[in-house]
């Protein structure tokens, strides 16, 4: 395993721990086997990996949307088996509600777990000002950018508080432009939650751009085979994206999916 | 966006008018030059003035037919709606029920109407045949609706929503809240697209069940003076009364647009306006 950064200066309490896990389809594809990841507190982690490898299904189990064949989703120092108000989920498409405002489309989780729309006034008020749409609450979603659904989106997980967020390729469908914004917005928003955050995507340059740890994945059955350092959480100095230290993480990365890849065709 | 639409819209009211303008006093003028009796193609202007001079008569059968278009209408959606809820709840009755409803809707409705007469009061019967041509578009429109509700959304529902427990009246309950917080705005433009079929269907079932009524020898509908006039040739109150017919297919029609229109414009591509 490869280390490129310095290991943090005191090791953080794991969050959540995949362990020994397998994920058999019912249609007989094997999307997992032998897949472990610790998750710890406050850390930015990304599942890096070439397509079909698993990396969304990781992101459905620790969701407990889907269940493992094998092994076990621990949750660390916690006994209730419901963590579902702790996580808050980014699809890849925003999914909101197109009959919905943008307002009310932040409001759902809230209404799920039961609060009105009056009580949830003020939750709903703070969540669109951490993505800086509080302009926008009674704008509807067609009315938005692609980048601004995906604020939208991320405030409708943020409304929850969670302490962890999980991502699934938020970004994946939005020009480099508006992707680059939404990654310093996102480093600044963790900082100010200090909330845990579980990215998957399949670019080596957003991984390299936002992570704290880099989790490569192999081709299907997926695993982690290497894993690397990145920056610490928070936000990034505003020449990182031109600095050395991130063109080397990137090569660190591109080479270790390189050997992957070529370890692969053997 | 807004300002495009109404650019356009002097135009698609007044061109459409004129040609109707034209295309009656083209009619007019036909009839007048060569003398065609009134019991072969009457005149607009003697059309009018039977509509006006027939009216008492004509209004009461157009309150008739109208009242049971809308009521067949109304039941359809209640009977629709109702039963898609039901299919869209559980698998076992959507199985057992669906291929009934596919049986009612493509057996030619004209060759109940004979059937139902026999076993029902004349009202009554005529009111059946409209509630079954226009129960099947709504049946199935909203089915497909409430079934378009995006995958993701269904997953965060379950992530945020769905109740730990697995009893079965848990899992009813979690399958009621997303049928009211995401099926039911998420199916609000098929029915409506389906509604917008079932008003015309509504008003062809009324038609049809009147005439087929009539000449069982009686009924006051619309479609009953047409074959009343017929019998009698007179032809200007037949046309009067197909007049008021269309009329009436016109108003229903652009009431269920305007519905459409108010319930979606916020949000749906079929509603929003569009630029030029």
């Amino acid at each position: 395993m490869i280390r490129v950064a310095m290991p943090m200066t005191q090791p953080a309490p794991t969050l959540v721990s995949l362990q020994g896990i397998s994920k058999v389809f019912s249609n007989g594809v094997t999307a997992l086997a032998g897949f472990d990841l610790d998750v710890f507190t406050g850390e930015f982690v990304s599942l890096l990996g070439p397509s079909g490898c698993g990396k969304s299904t990781v992101l459905r189990l620790v969701a407990g949307l889907t269940e493992p064949t094998q092994g076990r989703v621990a949750w660390a120092g916690m006994r209730r088996d419901d963590h579902r108000h702790e996580i808050g989920f980014v699809f890849q498409d925003p999914t909101l509600m197109p009959w919905a405002n943008v307002a009310d489309n932040v409001w759902l989780p809230l209404r799920l777990r039961g609060m009105s729309r009056r009580d949830a006034r003020d939750r709903i008020a703070e969540s669109l000002a951490l993505v800086g749409l509080s302009d926008f609450a009674k704008a509807y979603p067609r009315e938005l950018s692609g980048g601004m659904r995906m604020r939208v989106s991320i405030a409708r997980a943020l409304s929850l508080k969670p302490r962890l967020l999980l991502m699934d390729e938020p970004f994946a469908a939005l020009d480099e432009i508006t992707r680059f914004r939404l990654n310093d917005d996102l480093l600044r928003l963790q900082g100010d939650l200090r909330c845990t955050i579980v990215f998957v995507t399949h670019s080596v340059y957003e991984s390299a751009y936002l992570s704290s740890r880099v989790a490569v994945m192999s081709a299907r059955p997926g695993r982690v085979v290497a894993e690397i350092d990145g920056e610490p959480s928070g936000p990034r100095a505003k020449d990182f994206r031109t600095s050395t230290r991130y063109v080397q993480l990137c090569a660190r990365i591109s080479q270790v999916l390189l050997d992957q890849t070529s370890e692969e065709r053997l | 966006m807004a300002p495009g639409r109404r650019q356009g819209t002097p135009l698609r009211v007044v061109l459409p008018l004129a040609i109707f303008a034209a295309a009656i006093a083209a009619w007019e003028a036909v009839v007048r030059l060569k003398g065609i009796p009134p019991y072969i193609l009457p005149a607009p202007s003697l059309i009018a003035r039977t509509m006006a001079a027939d009216w008492p008569l004509l209004q009461s059968s157009l309150l008739t037919t109208l009242g049971t278009t809308l009521a067949g209408l109304a039941l359809a959606v209640i009977g629709g709606v109702g039963l898609a809820v039901l299919l869209s709840l559980s698998r076992i009755v959507e199985y057992s029920l669906y291929p009934f409803a596919v049986v009612l809707q493509v057996t030619p409705v004209i060759a109940i109407a004979p059937l139902l007469l026999i076993y029902m009061p004349q009202d009554v019967a005529v009111l059946a045949c409209a509630w079954l041509v226009a129960f099947f578009p709504v049946l199935s429109n909203t089915m497909l609706g409430l079934q378009s509700v995006d995958r993701n959304l269904m997953e965060l529902f379950q992530l945020y929503g769905a109740p730990a427990s697995h009893s079965p009246l848990a899992r009813l309950g979690a399958r009621l809240k997303a049928l009211w917080y995401l099926r039911r705005p998420a199916a609000l433009p098929a029915f409506l697209a389906g509604l917008r079929i079932a008003g015309g269907l509504s008003l062809i079932g009324a038609v049809v069940a009147e005439m087929a009524a009539g000449s069982a020898g009686a009924g006051s509908g619309l479609a009953y003076r047409i074959i009343e006039s017929q019998y009698r040739l007179n032809i200007p109150r037949l046309f009067a009364a197909l007049v008021l017919l269309a009329a009436t297919g016109i108003g229903l029609f652009l009431a269920l647009a305007a519905l459409n229109h108010v319930l979606l414009r916020h949000w749906h591509e079929s509603a929003a306006p569009r630029d030029p």
